[in-house]
């Protein structure tokens, strides 16, 4: 159901609702001064896990209970560390860089509460080297709140030190995952590492750290002061521990892109008509439901739950555009909720080529450490290219299954299943889009991806 | 050696180490600070940089050679990446990059001849809902026209 929120939002059509005094207005530092002001750790912990705030990077996991894995009590001669992911590369999102530019408060709020919450006292900010006013925004919050006492040696007049910084990288999608991420922390190649140790037992620096991402820390505070059961109901699946409202972005072929806050439960048919404006240039073919790692979706999908166990049963027979955006209603239905940033592909776009320009960001982001990523998915791209070159037969579209299928499992990291499974779910969901364009060599299809008469009046 | 910082970028050094446990934390910080004085992160400089934060020179190669941003070798005076990942290429990407490589008379990945812009593609630079865009130098240019990329093509190359 469509609910609109303004929780992190609010003021992001103000031009200084970024800054301090905006943020105060609205009530802002009031959590983090409550917390460092005497709560429990074990009370703002149960608080988080009642919140039922699902992992905004990618993964869902439950935020309060991945905060409830940091060995207690720390122990001095292992400093724990708070890492925010804000590398923000999955091809599709772009909502924490609103945030960052927007609602920079808001995040070093939830880094003072998380930093007590796991016991560390400093958290470190990874924001990917491109988005230069995310950043400069982020400096100026930390230093603003810095001059105002709520962060340094003794925020609040209490004595439990914060420091925040910002780390950058320098271009690599990988380094979003989050051991590469913690390497590329530590002034090191962006490789994930293998896991366990999971980055509780060894994280940054080789110590203790939770990694979460910038919007599940960002929407901390809010969920803090609702009081984490009455902000986990906002959510219409509250009941699979799904909570609260988060950011939905929409972009591709509609006629209003961008992000919007709504509650948890919101379906791709309310984000792609009512939010984003409706299908340009045609009719819906398509959506990538939450980043381009998330496999695909037909606009003429139906569920299929005819078991009452199922997450999906209360939709058996629906449109998959009418199932509530959570972590495991899109998992049960074989893709993904990923970063909640939907791709709208209209029927005047060639399925092919979305898949080829997406196997052509894998083949280029892979990290190279593990041989069945590094060669599938240059394999992949290079089939993918001669499919498009109309030099392909039938049969290779048997083998980009079976290299897909050798990736998935058998890599250090996510980033291979990353890539596996968008290429099986595009040569599933338009197997006969793909032999169509094999023997007509293109000929069946629009063979484009930008809607005619795009760039109108210009030379294209 | 003769890569020195300049002073302003001394004392920023100095605040980057304060922020770490350790120094190689500092690695990308420090080559980014190199980057911004010298263009492009030479030989000399990784060098530099390895003796500054007391690792070996073979690291902090390593730690340039694996991120693209860092230019290891002289570019133009301004940088142009255009984002051609999928939400970009279902709004023009394509026609936009053939356009600026047929004003700026370079391929992707050269620099035009009076030296003043290099050309390059991006991934997916978190700007999805406002397709087709690109970066300049360190700003984000939104909701593109051919109209709009001529204006700032013409800017570029003008200074
Ligand atoms: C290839 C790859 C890229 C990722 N990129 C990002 C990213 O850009 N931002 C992010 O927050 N999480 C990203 N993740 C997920 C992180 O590994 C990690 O799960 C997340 O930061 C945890 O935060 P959360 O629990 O708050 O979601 C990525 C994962 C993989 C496998
Ligand atoms: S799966 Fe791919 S990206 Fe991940 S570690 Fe292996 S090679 Fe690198
Ligand atoms: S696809 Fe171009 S900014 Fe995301």
């Amino acid at each position: 159901m469509l609910r609109q929120t303004k929780y992190l939002s609010s003021r992001y059509n103000e031009p200084d609702g970024w800054s301090l005094s905006a943020y105060e207005r609205d009530g802002g530092y009031k959590q983090a001064k409550r917390v460092l002001g005497g709560m429990t750790r074990d009370a703002l912990i149960e608080d988080m896990k009642a919140a039922n705030i699902r992992g905004r990077g990618g993964a869902g996991f439950a935020m309060g209970v991945k905060w409830s894995f940091m060995p207690w009590p720390p122990k001095p001669e292992k400093p724990h560390y708070l890492v925010i992911n804000a590398d923000e590369g999955e091809p599709g999102t772009f909502k924490d860089r609103t945030i960052m530019e927007k609602n920079p408060h808001s995040v070093v709020e939830g880094c003072i509460i998380g930093c007590y919450g796991i016991g560390a006292h400093t958290a470190y900010i990874y924001v990917r080297d491109e988005l230069h006013l995310s950043k400069e925004r982020l400096w100026g919050a930390i230093n603003e709140a810095k001059a105002k006492g709520y962060l340094g040696k003794n925020p609040f007049g209490s004595d439990y030190a914060v420091e925040v910084f910002v780390h950058t990288g320098a271009g690599a999608y990988i380094c979003g995952e989050e051991t590469a991420l913690l390497n590329s922390l530590e002034g090191k190649r962006g490789e994930p590492r293998l896991k366990p140790p999971f980055p509780a037992q060894a994280g940054a620096f080789g110590m203790p750290s939770t990694v979460n991402n910038l919007e599940t820390i960002a929407i901390v505070p809010t969920a803090l002061e609702m009081g984490g059961d009455a902000f986990s109901k906002l959510s219409e699946l509250h009941n699979l521990k799904d909570g609260g409202s988060r950011l939905f972005g929409v972009s591709g072929h509609v006629n209003t892109p961008g992000v919007f806050e709504a509650c948890v439960g919101l379906t791709l048919r309310e984000l792609i008509y009512d939010l984003g404006g409706g299908v340009k240039g045609g009719k819906l073919l398509a959506v990538i439901p939450g980043g381009s790692s998330c496999p695909i979706l037909r606009a003429d999908d139906l569920v299929s739950a005819p078991n009452e166990k199922s997450p999906l049963f209360p939709w058996n027979g629906k449109s998959v555009l009418d199932v509530p955006l959570g972590v495991d209603t899109f998992r049960a239905l074989g893709t993904m909720l990923g970063t909640c940033c939907a791709i709208v592909l209209s029927d005047q776009a060639c399925p092919v080529l979305a898949m080829h320009n997406l196997m052509r960001f894998y083949r280029h982001e892979s990290c190279g450490q593990c041989t069945p990523c590094r060669e599938g998915s240059a394999w992949i791209f290079r089939i993918m290219d001669r499919i498009v070159a109309g030099q392909a037969s039938i049969e290779e579209l048997d083998r980009l299954s079976e290299i897909a299928d050798n990736i998935m499992g058998n890599t250090i990291c996510a980033f291979g299943e990353g890539t596996a499974m968008p290429a099986l779910g595009f040569l599933k969901k338009f197997r006969r889009e793909f032999e169509q364009y094999i023997l007509t060599r293109g000929k069946s299809s629009p063979n484009r991806l930008t809607l005619p008469g795009h760039f109108a009046g210009a030379a294209e | 050696m003769t890569f020195a910082l300049t002073p302003e970028r001394e004392s920023h050094l100095a605040e980057i180490l304060s922020r770490y446990p350790n120094r190689m934390a500092a690695t990308i910080p420090v080559l980014h600070l190199c980057q911004e004085q010298n263009g492009w992160v030479s030989e000399e400089i990784m060098e530099w940089v390895a003796h500054r934060l007391g690792i070996s020179a073979a690291h902090v190669k390593g730690v340039a050679t694996f991120y693209t941003l860092f230019n290891k070798e002289p570019v133009g005076r301004h940088q142009v990446w255009v984002c051609r990942t999928l939400s970009c290429a279902l709004n023009g990407a394509d026609a936009l990059l053939h356009h600026c490589e047929k004003r700026l008379g370079v391929h992707v990945g050269g620099t035009t001849k009076d030296g003043s812009v290099t050309l390059r593609t991006a991934e997916c630079l978190a700007a999805c809902g406002q397709a087709p865009m690109m970066q300049v130098d360190r700003d984000y240019h939104e909701n593109l026209t051919l109209a709009d990329v001529d204006t700032i093509l013409d800017r570029l190359t003008r200074s």
